[in-house]
């Protein structure tokens, strides 16, 4: 039985080639590894290396030939026997077909390969059937904030390390890694204590080496342990985003559904104060746009205990914002001991009737000074905090965009392709009929943060920019 | 033989009896292991060719005694990653072949149902954590593999496979300096196959010899023939006892090559014919292996037996991964995020 041997397509773009020269003739004796012709393809010369064993009994295209498709017959190799060399090409039996068979036709067995799939993916709970797009946003309404019951005042730093504690008290698996996590209570103090509670094998200080130590964090992921990463500022997650994005994010998907990556990476995001161009920068957009990533930025204690909570709990990638000014304010934060905050769920500050302003992270502060000044003036400002920037809770935005009519979004973020962008653009396919202006954003100014403090104050927003942005979607 | 390298942490070594790292029943099941790997990949590249296989698709060719060797140091429980090469690597691990190369050809019953492709697949079960297309990412990982057995306090080892080209990625050393600080119980092993894609070794490292990379932290290191599995597996089972003792990560460079291009659509013409030629006649693992157990009293019938069989799994792979289907339409939308129960 004879097997021919097909025009190999040597690149992802080669549909035929030259047959520039035989190194083999009729009669040769051909083992596995030979190489066999040398055809130049549309990027180079390459040599074709036999895989079956035999004699070739037959060249069937001449040396020199041009323009030999992929796929079809070049010459024929009489079998040296063994088990498999009848089928190693599929046109032994001349039923070769000039392209490859449409996947589908040739399965007998559909079942059983799905079957087989199964097999391979039954480690992590496979992922639900799920369409992401505004077109059902504002469909449902706004499921009311759930009452916590009593509250005590405690400050956003508190909140953070009351969140790790008692996760980590709750699950073994939850360890913290950081520069200065340990040892040193934390650069911002966030971690103070935990190192005495937990002891050095769960509160780890790194060296400074974000790459590699972000890198371990994910692999220690992958084995089901739960990693909370803190950056001292999100600016140094730079240096790792490749692994938070290439191997945290992607990996779920990339093996069918087997291999989850439970971590936390927090830190402070955004600008502190007086820190200039490298350590004041937003990074909501940049990760929010990542699928496979969740991302959470809390405003208030209340939003910092919850989401970080909710966050460390997540079977998935979840990145926490927090913001350095907001570390050492005070709110009142619910004491309930199983309290939680919902990721994907927005909260509304305010109510009001005549615009809609979001926001998130401390630009909820400004929104809501803004809210007050305008109140003075008689416009009533529905404020949201967003809480979670990705998944969008797009459901509480529409609601209220239809009841207000107008949309200013607020956020210290650069402008191009910031999360503003995306709130408006969701809201003008869900709900532009219900639009009586154009939407605004108000977001920090496209440049670089500068260090001058007369300048650092004009390149974040500010309250009275985000009155004139009302004022401007109410035609006051 | 492997010879070691001056380090910090190790003193040179030398092998002092004629002790056999391997039975003649290991080696006989290496030599299998190893040839299941080459017919494999060559089946692979033989699919790509039929426009079966798409993108990129990095042949192991060559370098087979590597992940045999070390493979037959492991115990349950250990883990294995490594780069978008990785075809090897899986099969070793026990991964079976129809799920390889039903995933290289983009179907329902590979491994990650189609959407890893050749770079991306994993097994937990088997202890392959990938599969990872970004070059040195997965070093680092490694060490987080290894960090997960110095947390749950177990004695599995981390096996971390890298190239030499991806032993100049700063990760790399980062990851040394984590694993040396921690006495991490990660074994790096560099497969030094002389080329980063075009790019030759001595064009691409000022460090000379890659085992005393991990010198300056203490990681005692060795150069291993990388073409012999005995050689292989003596210097991993060394490997392995430094760091299930409790000592710290531990470096191998695997001095190996690769028959075939960097991947399918590379022409190789950094190199000669001629030195392939020459490896292939003179170095090859798997023909050392056969004349060995042909020295040791294994029969030409043995081994052909053995070679029918590895055919058979490989042509059944290679119909299977024609014969699955296409993943279903709804797969693009699923695996994104682990949805909590609702």
């Amino acid at each position: 039985m004879g097997v021919q041997i097909l025009m190999p397509a040597l690149s992802p773009t080669m549909t035929e080639g030259k047959l520039a020269k035989w190194l083999k003739q009729e009669g040769d004796a051909v083992k596995s590894g030979d190489v066999i012709a040398e055809i130049e393809t549309d990027k180079a010369t390459m040599e074709v290396e036999a895989v079956d064993e035999g004699t070739l009994t037959k060249i069937l295209v001449a040396e020199g030939t041009e323009g030999v498709s992929v796929n079809s017959p070049i010459a024929e190799l009489d079998g040296g026997g063994g088990a498999a060399s009848k089928g190693a090409a599929p046109g032994a039996d001349t039923a070769m077909p000039q392209h490859p068979a449409p996947p589908a036709a040739a399965s007998p067995a559909v079942g059983e390969v799905a079957k087989q799939a199964e097999d391979y993916g039954t480690v992590a709970q496979r992922g639900t059937d799920r369409k992401e797009g505004a077109a059902k946003m504002g469909e449902a309404a706004a499921a009311p904030e759930k009452d916590w019951g009593p509250t005590k005042p405690m400050t956003v730093r508190e909140a953070l390390r009351d969140a790790m504690a008692v996760e980590m008290r709750a699950d073994d698996k939850v360890f913290l890694m950081g520069e200065e996590v340990a040892q040193y209570q934390g650069a911002y103090k966030i971690s103070q204590g935990l190192l005495d509670e937990f002891g050095p094998r769960r509160v780890i200080d790194t060296p400074i080496t974000e790459h590699g130590f972000t890198g371990m964090a994910v692999g220690a992921a992958m084995t089901g342990l739960k990693p909370i990463v803190e950056y001292m500022t999100f600016n140094f997650s730079m240096q790792a985003i490749d692994q938070i994005i290439n191997s945290a994010a992607k990996t779920l998907y990339m093996s069918g559904g087997q291999l989850g990556c439970p971590i936390v990476f927090r830190g402070a995001n955004g600008a502190a104060a007086r820190v200039a161009a490298q350590h004041s920068q937003c990074y909501a957009s940049w990760y929010a746009h990542v699928p496979g990533l969740k991302v959470v930025a809390p405003w208030s204690s209340a939003d910092a205990k919850g989401l970080l909570r909710a966050a460390i709990r997540d079977p998935n990638p979840v990145i926490v914002l927090e913001n350095e000014i907001l570390y050492g304010h005070t709110f009142d934060c619910p004491t309930a001991e199983d309290f939680i905050v919902p990721i994907g769920k927005a909260k509304t500050e305010r109510a009001g009737r005549d615009v809609t302003i979001v926001a998130y992270s401390i630009a909820v502060t400004w929104a809501l000074a803004a809210a007050d000044e305008l109140a003075k003036q008689g416009i009533e400002a529905e404020v949201i905090n967003l809480r979670s920037i990705r998944p969008l809770d797009s459901e509480t935005i529409a609601a209220s965009v239809k009841r207000t009519n107008r949309l200013v979004t607020v956020e210290e973020g650069w402008p191009y392709a910031n999360i503003g962008t995306e709130v408006a653009m969701q809201v003008i396919e869900a709900a532009f009929d219900w639009l009586d202006a154009p939407p605004v954003r108000v977001c920090g100014k496209d440049v670089p943060m500068p260090y001058a403090a007369n300048l650092e104050k004009l390149a974040l927003p500010t309250t009275a920019e985000i009155v004139d942005a009302v004022k401007r979607v109410t035609y006051k | 033989m492997a010879q070691a390298a001056e380090t910090a942490g190790a003193k040179r070594r030398t092998r002092t009896a004629k002790e056999a790292p391997m039975t003649r029943d290991q080696l006989l099941q290496a030599y299998r292991d190893m040839l299941q790997i080459r017919r494999f990949e060559e089946k692979a590249g033989q699919l790509y060719g039929m426009g079966l296989i798409g993108g990129f698709c990095h042949l192991y060719i060559g370098q087979e005694a590597v992940v045999v060797g070390m493979q037959a140091c492991l115990e349950p429980g250990d883990q294995v990653i490594t780069s978008y090469r990785d075809h090897g690597h899986m099969l070793a691990t026990g991964m079976e072949a129809r799920g390889v190369m039903a995933e290289l050809t983009g179907r329902a019953g590979g491994y990650s149902r189609g959407k890893g492709g050749s770079m991306h697949m994993f097994s937990r079960e088997k202890g392959f954590y990938g599969g990872h297309g970004i070059v040195g990412a997965q070093v680092s990982l490694g060490a987080g593999l290894a960090f997960s057995n110095w947390y749950r306090e177990s004695r599995n080892v981390s096996l971390t496979y890298f190239g030499e080209g991806a032993s100049n990625q700063g990760q790399v050393y980062e990851s040394f300096n984590l694993a040396a600080l921690m006495k991490l119980p990660v074994i790096f092993i560099i497969e030094n196959n002389k080329y980063g894609m075009g790019t030759s070794v001595e064009r691409a490292s000022a460090s000379r010899d890659l085992s005393k990379n991990g010198a300056p932290w203490g990681i005692p290191g060795e150069q291993v023939d990388g073409m012999s599995v005995m050689a292989v597996k003596e210097a991993g089972e060394r490997a392995v006892a430094h760091c299930r003792a409790g000592n710290g990560p531990y470096l191998l460079e695997m001095k190996t090559y690769r028959y075939r291009g960097h991947s399918m659509s590379d022409p190789a013409k950094y190199r000669t014919r001629e030195e392939v030629q020459k490896m292939r006649e003179q170095s090859d693992p798997i023909e050392t292996a056969r004349k060995m157990l042909l020295e040791q009293g294994a029969t030409e019938a043995d081994l052909k037996k053995i070679d029918d069989e590895v055919k058979a799994i490989v042509q059944e792979a290679a119909d299977f991964a024609q014969s699955s289907p296409e993943p279903d339409e709804k797969e693009l939308w699923t695996d994104i995020l682990i949805e909590e129960a609702r």
